[in-house]
């Protein structure tokens, strides 16, 4: 027999509902509210460590983000110039460029709901690829060789997103688990090379220093104007191209409708005629060619060289930039570059206060306080707080 | 041949020990991404800890020496999965990006702490009465039995204490009945709610007992692996072991003595490009011998997938938020 | 077998009231009683809240008004462990089951036994379970090799470790075997025999009157009566359910010019499983008609119509063959919606799932109108400006309330939702157009419209294919009623002359000899297509 004890009804303190959507005026609010509070704690923690106040704190981490020392100054267009690029403004910029287009080239996947954690790897080894030809076919005409350079990063950044995409397709591998092992295989290939070309050397150093063939600036001749001629300008345009280009192509086209389809349900995906292998495959070709340009442009217009860091960690951080973003890429712009202003103004905060026993590490630590609290803060635009009310409690 | 041995063994068993934490954590469904970071903060805090004391004192008593640091690491670590936890569990957010994000923080901290609290920011720092703790073998054993003492006797005594580790995991998970809940929210949230079982409490407590033993191994790795030496540029090194961790919980096919022997074969090829070329009269790339690791790990990965075999293939519900839906 | 009952009330439901949102009343006022040691049926058409019910002794909902007694006291279940407390476990269609986990360990998952933890001895006393009541599963065995009725039965085992007195099982034969539903038959009868109160949730008649004493029958979420089943008959059992027929002011206008549009032949096909859904089954379609299809819900009708729109795969030798107003005959086996909508055959399919397969739920409506004719236009891009357009329409003409027509359909209630679907599949104008469900959780007017709309495409001389689950509704529209039965057909009828009892009958019963007209040499000739 059933013992009939007395059930008492114990009602958690709160529960949580999934909200429909919120107003895009407020979710933007506590997006602010949440950015203000981890600023304030970054402030704290400053505080805590070194002793330097909310306002110093402030102007530093300004500074070190946006500031333009001697731009304003400058006397003439081409001092100014001279002194924009050595401005903490034009890093943050460079940097945010870098980022930009590694979080473009996720915003598809993760659109389709692919989680490619292998944006690191795929950016390492298409700037291999490019190396690699910049390297041993260094006699080539130079146009002819910065595109042999593209079309081969293109191919490695493509295959190494195929590869876990057709796993993903035909065996239902984990891709979370496969692309994150792609990039150790990526950055050890690099290794690789760096050590094979370094030789007895101590470091690599820039590869083709002298003739400077593959580098994007031997496109441009001496007559052009020094601006014309700044590898990062151009480097920092074609990210906008390709932002906007993935914007519209997410938006607008076919296979972008395709991409949101097969993200949402493949039963509807199927209903409507799509095949979901034939996008997945597709898509992920992109998103890692995508990333091997992204690798291209750094070996031709930025370090002029390969090693297994030179994506510098930002494949993790573009995934939480596309995440954060919502895979819209025109919200990818203002993210990165927040995110990369964060850094460098932690970085300026590090280095002025070195003296009182910060490192230039406080600037991760003072990054991933706010992340913590920016991504926390989905929650509360994702979810509703309920408080029980006795109410409910009334006798049925 | 038998210091390749050795050595694969001492490497292979602080990276085992870190994937215990890692796989304890993935069997309650939580893909701890944030592992690396944990490994730095935990080898951070460990390594300050012990430096400070002795510092402090004149003559280290070693029973506190190894309380206070074994704590301080297991702390550490578990603060850092208990914050992991909370993002993931409590606020349901992404467990790819809160990972990524804890990676960030623990390599962060890891430096900062240390630049912080021992006050030099180059160079190596050293603590050698907690290295000499570390490593310190077991008398008789260790070398008066020969081969066998020069492979099985001759490490520290985390080593043996990761063995009996990996084995009570083992007994926990398949034989308690804390184990099988906590696989059952790993496998299956939606039942285990259903019979009772509390998902979040479970994921909580995994997350940070995981991350607990992730961050002893970091300082398992600093005292024993690294010789007692503390320099802040290890901590990239530190970082790179602990990604490794995550592949060999994938590469065990999630099974805690699945880790004894799969340690061993990464262990093998971390130091492969040493030994091997000698015994193979070829030359051969580090880089290249120690991207075996992610290989095989690929490879098994792919195999699991096509056997089918649903144990092999991870806890289902890993990397997935559990939500009960209410009407 | 009821008159040696003692009647002894187990479980009394009193006055309980349960309703989902402010439209839906899953249960009405429901006073009935549970006896100790019966095996009761509960019987209802879909929808007439017979698991819901359930769900309130099982812990999973709680009453919005009305009483639970058990063994005579007044208690509160609120959770699924408050069930197990008193006594009462539910067997649910969907099983709370871990894959990987051994029987043994599912049976004790989550129990909160004092002592050390012990399996073998779990398994010892599950196996003393199995061996007292007939089961035939091993305590060691791991879930993923067992079959359905093996994780059924682990899930009668789990509750009977429990210490469950009351069995309540939902609709636990729809996933077994003609076999292994009798052996569960059997089993039961042991458990009675052993002094446990069964409930079984069902709505096959044949079940009812082969395993229980007591009949209770639902309708609409109201309690109808109790009988003994020695006094009842499959005829007075389908009355109850089904109720006295309601005239529907449903307009029906006669077939013009009726020709073939569609036949079906043989058309076969299996689920994940292996277990067959759909077995020979024939029927012609004629454009200008009506063509309804009732039967309990899981008898193959989903497969019926996926199997048409491209999505189901089929058995060899099946075949459909679409005969277009041209004159042209295609086969439309093995083509994918997308070729099918390449060979110029105009389908249009509202599913039964409108979020999750007919509808991309964070679209708006622009986006949703687009989802078949994204293709539109020879440039990459797609061409939003005749969806928008469509999306005005639609929205016009059906009356959507939406805050803009991008918003996201998952935001929109249900009858628009539905608005949305069918609008978009009836702006196609297809020469055929299929719907699952089509008025299934919408209000009264907008069930109306959507009946309406079917009719205007009727008239336009489209072959509409009407699966409904309110037979009422499906005698008022259809022109022809298909009636299917556990994936066969047990009959076809006139809509205008048959009665409500012979559709309930039918739908619960499989006459001895199924006939089609099938022409297997006509048919034969459009193979080659393949």
């Amino acid at each position: 027999m059933s013992k009939t004890k007395e059930v008492k009804a114990k009602e958690p303190l709160f529960h949580i509902v999934a909200r429909d959507v919120m107003h895009p005026g407020a979710s933007f609010g506590i997006r602010v509210a949440a950015f203000v509070v981890a600023l304030l704690l970054s402030a704290l923690f400053v505080w805590v460590t070194v002793k330097v106040d909310l306002i110093t704190f402030l102007k530093t981490m300004f500074r070190g983000a946006f500031g333009m020392d001697k731009v304003f100054e400058a006397e003439g267009f081409e001092n100014a110039w001279t002194a924009l690029l050595s401005s903490y403004m034009w890093a943050t910029l460079k940097a945010a460029a870098k980022l930009l287009i590694i979080a473009v080239a996720l915003g598809p996947a993760f659109k389709m709901r692919f989680w490619n954690v292998g944006a690191e790897g795929q950016v390492i080894i298409g700037a291999m690829a490019a190396a690699f030809v910049m390297y041993h076919y260094s006699t080539m005409p130079g146009p002819l060789l910065l595109l042999v350079m593209l079309v081969v990063s293109i191919l490695a950044g493509g295959i190494w997103g195929l590869i876990p995409a057709f796993f993903k397709t035909k065996l239902n591998t984990n891709e979370t688990l496969f692309t994150l092992m792609m990039n150790y295989i990526a950055m050890k290939i690099a290794d690789y090379f760096y050590n094979l070309w370094r030789g007895a050397k101590s470091a690599l150093g820039m590869i083709n220093q002298t003739s400077r063939a593959g580098w994007l600036r031997s496109l441009w001749s001496g007559k052009d104007a020094a601006w014309f001629r700044n590898e990062d300008l151009w480097f920092m345009i074609i990210v906008l191209v390709f932002t906007v280009l993935m914007f519209f192509y997410l938006k607008s086209t076919k296979q972008g409708y395709e991409i949101a389809v097969v993200g949402e349900s493949h039963n509807t995906a199927r209903y409507a005629g799509i095949s979901v292998t034939k996008v997945m495959l597709r898509t992920m070709a992109i998103s890692g060619a995508i990333c091997g340009i992204c690798g291209f442009l750094l070996v031709s217009s930025q370090s002029h060289t390969i090693n297994s860091a030179m994506a510098g960690g930002f494949g993790f951080t573009a995934i939480i930039v596309a995440w954060l973003s919502k895979f819209n890429s025109f919200t990818m712009i203002g993210t990165s570059v927040l995110i990369v202003a964060l850094q460098n103004g932690s970085m300026l905060m590090a280095n002025t206060y070195s003296d009182r026993g910060f490192s230039p590490s406080a600037a991760d630590v003072i990054v991933a306080i706010m992340l913590l609290m920016v991504i926390g803060c989905e929650f509360f635009i994702k979810y509703r707080v309920m408080f029980k009310h006795s109410a409910k409690e009334a006798k049925a | 041949m038998i210091i390749w041995i050795q050595k694969a063994i001492s490497f292979a068993a602080f990276i085992m020990l870190a994937a215990l934490g890692e796989l304890l954590s993935e069997r309650s469904g939580s893909l701890n991404l944030g592992t690396p970071g944990t490994l730095c903060v935990g080898a951070s805090v460990g390594f300050i800890t012990a430096f400070n004391y002795c510092k402090s004192v004149e003559t280290p008593n070693m029973f506190e020496l190894l309380v206070l640091i074994l704590l301080s690491s297991f702390a550490a670590g578990a603060i850092m999965g208990i914050i992991f936890a909370f993002f993931t569990v409590s606020l349901r957010i992404n467990q790819n990006v809160v990972g990524l994000v804890m990676t960030i923080l623990g390599t962060g901290l890891a430096e900062f702490l240390s630049v912080y609290f021992i006050e030099s920011t180059t160079g190596n720092v050293r603590c050698d009465p907690a290295y000499y703790l570390f490593t310190a073998k077991i008398p008789f054993l260790s070398d008066k039995l020969g081969i066998v003492s020069d492979l099985l006797f001759n490490y520290g005594f985390m080593f043996y204490v990761t063995i009996v580790l990996a084995v009570v995991m083992m007994l926990f998970l398949n034989r308690t009945r804390a184990g099988l809940n906590l696989r059952s929210v790993g496998e299956n949230p939606g039942t285990a709610d259903a019979a009772g079982i509390s998902v979040s409490k479970y994921r909580y407590l995994a997350a940070g007992i995981g991350s607990g033993i992730s961050g002893l191994a970091g300082i398992y790795c600093v005292l024993e692996f690294k010789s007692g030496a503390w320099a802040t540029s290890d901590i990239i090194t530190i970082e790179a072991f602990g990604w490794l961790a995550v592949a060999l919980v994938i590469f065990a096919m999630w099974k805690p003595l699945n880790l004894l022997w799969g340690s061993f074969v990464f262990g093998i090829c971390y130091w492969a490009y040493l030994y091997l070329p000698n015994l193979l009269g070829v030359k051969m790339s580090d880089d290249l011998t120690r991207m075996l690791p992610y290989i095989i790990t690929i490879v098994v990965l792919i195999v699991v997938s096509l056997r089918k075999k649903k144990e092999n293939l991870g806890p289902e519900a890993l990397g997935l938020s559990y939500f009960r839906e209410e009407r | 077998m009821a008159e040696q009952n003692t009647q002894i009330t187990a479980i009394r439901i009193q006055n309980v009231t349960k309703s989902f949102g402010t439209k839906v009343v899953a249960n009405k006022d429901v006073t009935m009683d549970i006896y100790r040691g019966e095996i009761l049926s509960l019987l209802g058409e879909n929808g007439s809240g017979k698991t819901t019910l359930m769900n309130m002794l099982a812990g999973i909902y709680f009453p919005d008004s009305g009483e639970i007694f058990v063994n005579g006291k007044p208690v509160s279940i609120r959770s699924p462990y408050d069930a197990h407390a008193l006594g009462i476990g539910m067997i649910h269609q969907h099983f709370k089951l871990v894959d990987v986990f051994t029987a043994a360990e599912n049976v004790v998952l989550g129990l909160k036994e004092e002592g050390k933890f012990n399996l073998a001895a779990a398994g010892k006393r599950i196996k003393e379970i199995c061996d007292a009541y007939g089961f035939d599963i091993h305590p060691e065995q791991k879930v993923y090799d067992m079959t359905v009725s093996q994780k059924q039965t682990l899930e009668i085992v789990k509750a009977l470790y429990r210490g469950a007195e009351i069995l309540i099982l939902d609709e636990p034969t729809a996933v077994l075997t003609p076999q292994e539903a009798d052996k569960l038959f059997s089993v039961l009868r042991n458990m009675k025999a052993a002094g446990k109160t069964v409930i079984i949730i069902t709505h096959k008649l044949q079940e009812v009157l082969a395993i229980s004493d007591r009949v209770a029958i639902l309708r609409k979420g109201e309690f109808v009566g109790a009988v003994p089943t020695s006094e009842a008959t499959e005829l007075s059992l389908t009355e109850m359910m089904v109720g006295k027929k309601v005239e529907l002011n449903i307009e029906r206008p006669d077939p013009v010019d009726p020709t073939l549009r569609l036949q079906v032949r043989n058309l076969s096909c299996h689920n994940h499983e292996g277990l067959p859904v759909l077995q020979n089954v024939n029927f012609d379609i004629y454009g200008g008609e009506i063509f309804g299809i009732a039967g309990i819900s899981g008898c193959g009708q989903k497969e019926l119509l996926e199997a048409i729109a491209g999505l189901q795969r089929v058995d060899e030798n099946s075949e459909i063959i679409y005969d277009a107003p041209d004159g042209k005959r295609e086969s439309l086996i093995g083509k994918s919606p997308k070729k099918i909508k390449e060979m110029g055959v105009s389908l249009s399919f509202v599913p039964e799932d409108r979020l999750g397969m007919g509808l991309v739920g964070s679209m708006g409506m622009v986006g949703n109108m687009l989802l078949k004719d994204y293709r539109r236009g020879h440039t990459p891009l797609t061409e939003t400006k005749p969806s928008k357009e469509l999306a005005e329409e639609v929205r016009e003409e059906l009356e959507v309330v939406t805050p803009s027509l991008n918003t996201p359909v998952r935001r929109l209630s249900g009858g628009n939702v539905q608005k949305v679907l069918v609008g978009r599949e009836i702006a196609a104008a297809p020469a055929v157009l299929l719907t699952a469900y089509a008025v299934r959780g919408l209000d009264i007017n907008t069930s109306y419209t959507i009946y309406h709309l079917l009719n205007e495409q009727k008239k336009k001389g489209v072959a509409v294919v009407y699966v409904g689950e309110d037979l009422d509704v499906l005698l008022a529209l259809s022109d022809k009623i298909l009636v299917l039965c556990g994936g066969k057909v047990s009959g076809l009828v006139d809509a205008r002359t048959t009665t409500k009892e012979e559709i309930g009958y039918l739908m619960t019963n499989l006459p001895e000899e199924v006939h089609t007209d099938a022409k297997p040499e006509e048919a034969a000739k459009e193979d080659g297509q393949q």
